[in-house]
């Protein structure tokens, strides 16, 4: 008795042969249509805009008429708004990145911690922009202001930095830590001078990518209700700002053709200012990580 | 005893003791790990806050409309002056809409993407081109929505001439692209982790890449697939200002993908962009709103971890 009859595997074998190709290049071009996509957007936006990118664009602040509207006050709103979602962020995260690897025991309150960390990640947006609404603008009275918005812009990309960060502070191997005790030196000592500087570069990669994010979202604004067009610069910390995606929303909306390319332009200097965040972040990846 | 330094009479042991006894020590020691705590409790809080936020304020709309008319309601009218309507459906049917469309174009082509990836492309290849998806899921929303708009939108319409220019098929794709990365780069992880060993068994057999692919790969990463196509799908749902954008404001409930439709999301940005007053109905409609999209996601989140743990092949 025959098990396996040649003939018909080498009939067989030439059409299976020629599917594993067809199938390969189906994929292939799948592929190339998400990155040509990309390419797409991206010739369209800079075609459109880049005649618009002149030193008026970047003096004037938002109008009604697209030739004398601006971006100063959204790309310094931007600016400022950073520099608040930084440091809040940044301390929360890594704080609670440090308790949940370094002093947490393992039990239910770190595993609720834990799932309550992914769960928050998987909200969307604009329900942020709910809780700063009642929360900080309300509750708090802190106004439409740069504040509101740092506070809740904190929170929402609090997630990706405590995850990043305890990524980071996972990586250090538990022998630097352990030759740092038997040194005599106390917890706190061994978290500062030891895991802290080995972990840095992850952590700092990882905030600015989540920081990234946050100088790109828009719909947590539009709720908290921050005003699109300003004639003025923020002062304070409790003053009123606008921000670049906020500024390009209301372009986008217009319906004269002209904000179209003034939309586009707007859009190519977040583009630019996300690309330099992004390299300073993939720079301090490469540069300073040590892999153990 | 020396008062400090180096004295010769002290050992190691005692140096550190008299090290440990500083006050200042001490008190940094004890007060870290309760600072720590508090820093995390925020992310415990935040959830909190926003449970509570949601609840307190759609209770407080539920006083005014009756719970069955907003969840079986056909008719969402808040601005309709006399007698407002606020019936739920067509909003989540705008929704569904547009995340059934993007599942369409995200699954077929992030699967596909990810098989390249994994089972096809050389290392360089990989290397090259991971970085890029990476890249497009990083595009801002925003800008998604200006693409959608300004460019999907007129396309569409060369091809469906009664296409409108607020419609709902130009955001499903727009958003489909924005999904696929995710779907694409998580699915290949899924793939990734299969063990060579099972390839090589199968390939030892006879069976052709594709056949390894499909038959052998794809089983065994599916729980991991099914897990990324369902968080995908659940950041569609939650999407805002592409639909926002390029959708429109008109909730409709039907299953035309041609016309001006209204998601949830997009509803909380209209009244929000408007100046709805505090205390409103209609102030309060968009908690409510943003409770329903809460539980979506929320539900599609926890199904996701189920599927991943639940189903995971472990080798």
């Amino acid at each position: 008795m025959k098990y396996i009859d040649d003939t018909v595997v080498m009939k067989r074998m030439k059409s299976r042969l020629k599917f594993n190709v067809v199938w390969k290049t189906i994929f292939l071009l799948a592929t190339l249509l998400a990155l040509l996509t990309l390419v797409i957007l991206l010739v369209r936006i800079v075609s459109q805009g880049a005649g618009y990118l002149n030193v008026d664009f970047f003096n004037n602040f938002g109008s009604r008429f697209a030739d004398k509207a601006g971006i100063k006050a959204a790309l310094i709103g931007s600016v400022y708004l950073m520099l608040i979602i930084a440091p809040v962020s940044m301390i929360l995260g890594v704080g609670t990145a440090l308790y949940l690897e370094e002093y947490a025991k393992k039990n239910k309150f770190t595993a609720f911690i834990q799932m309550n960390i992914s769960n928050l990640a998987g909200v969307p947006s604009i329900v942020f922009g709910l809780l700063g609404l009642t929360i900080f603008v309300r509750m708090l009275m802190l106004g439409k202001s740069l504040l509101a918005a740092g506070f809740t812009m904190s929170l929402l990309i609090l997630p990706v930095i405590i995850v990043a960060s305890q990524e980071a502070i996972r990586a250090v191997p538990k022998e630097q830590r352990e030759a740092s005790y038997g040194m005599g030196a106390t917890k706190w000592q061994t978290i500062t001078r030891v895991v802290l500087p080995a972990a840095v570069p992850g952590i700092l990669t990882g905030s600015i990518l989540a920081l990234s994010r946050a100088v790109g979202e828009t719909a947590p604004l539009v709720v908290l209700g921050i005003p699109v067009i300003l004639q003025f610069l923020p002062d304070g910390l409790l003053s009123q700002f606008t921000t670049l995606p906020l500024q390009i929303y209301d372009w986008a909306k217009r319906p004269q053709e002209a904000f179209q390319f003034v939309a586009s332009a707007g859009i190519i200097v977040l583009m630019i200012l996300l690309v330099i965040m992004n390299s300073i972040a993939i720079f301090i990846r490469n540069k300073f990580q040590k892999r153990y | 005893m020396a008062s400090h330094g180096l004295g010769k009479e002290q050992s190691i042991q005692e140096m550190i003791a008299k090290s440990r006894n500083k006050k200042g020590k001490k008190f940094i020691e004890k007060l870290m790990p309760i600072i720590l705590v508090i820093t995390a409790l925020i992310s415990v809080l935040t959830t909190i806050g926003i449970v509570f936020t949601l609840i307190f304020e759609t209770f407080e709309f539920f006083q005014r409309v009756s719970i069955t008319d907003y969840l079986f309601g056909k008719e969402w009218l808040p601005f309709s002056g006399s007698e407002p309507l606020y019936g739920i459906l067509p909003l989540v049917l705008g929704t569904l809409k547009v995340s059934v469309i993007a599942a369409m174009v995200a699954v077929p082509l992030g699967i596909a993407a990810a098989i390249y990836l994994s089972e096809y492309a050389s290392d360089k290849t990989r290397r090259t081109i991971k970085p890029i998806l990476e890249v497009l899921a990083g595009v801002p929303t925003i800008v998604y929505g200006f693409f959608a708009l300004s460019f999907v939108t007129p396309l569409l319409q060369q091809l469906i001439p009664s296409l409108k220019i607020f419609n709902a098929l130009s955001p499903g794709i727009v958003v489909g692209i924005m999904i696929l990365p995710m779907i694409a780069s998580l699915s290949e992880d899924a793939m990734s982790s299969v063990p060579n060993s099972i390839r090589e068994g199968a390939l030892a057999l006879g069976a052709t890449k594709l056949e390894v692919a499909i038959k052998v790969v794809l089983p065994a990463a599916l729980s991991g697939i099914i897990a990324s196509v369902v968080l995908a799908v659940s950041r569609a749902i939650g999407e805002t200002m592409i639909v926002s954008l390029a959708g429109g404001a008109t909730p409709t409930f039907d299953l035309d993908v041609t016309g001006s439709i209204q998601t949830m999301t997009a509803y909380i940005v209209q009244v929000s962009s408007g100046d709805a007053g505090y205390g409103t109905t209609i102030y309060y409609s968009i908690y409510a709103v943003g409770f329903t999209l809460f539980v979506f996601t929320l539900i599609m989140n926890l199904l996701a971890q189920y599927i991943s743990k639940r189903f995971r092949e472990e080798y």
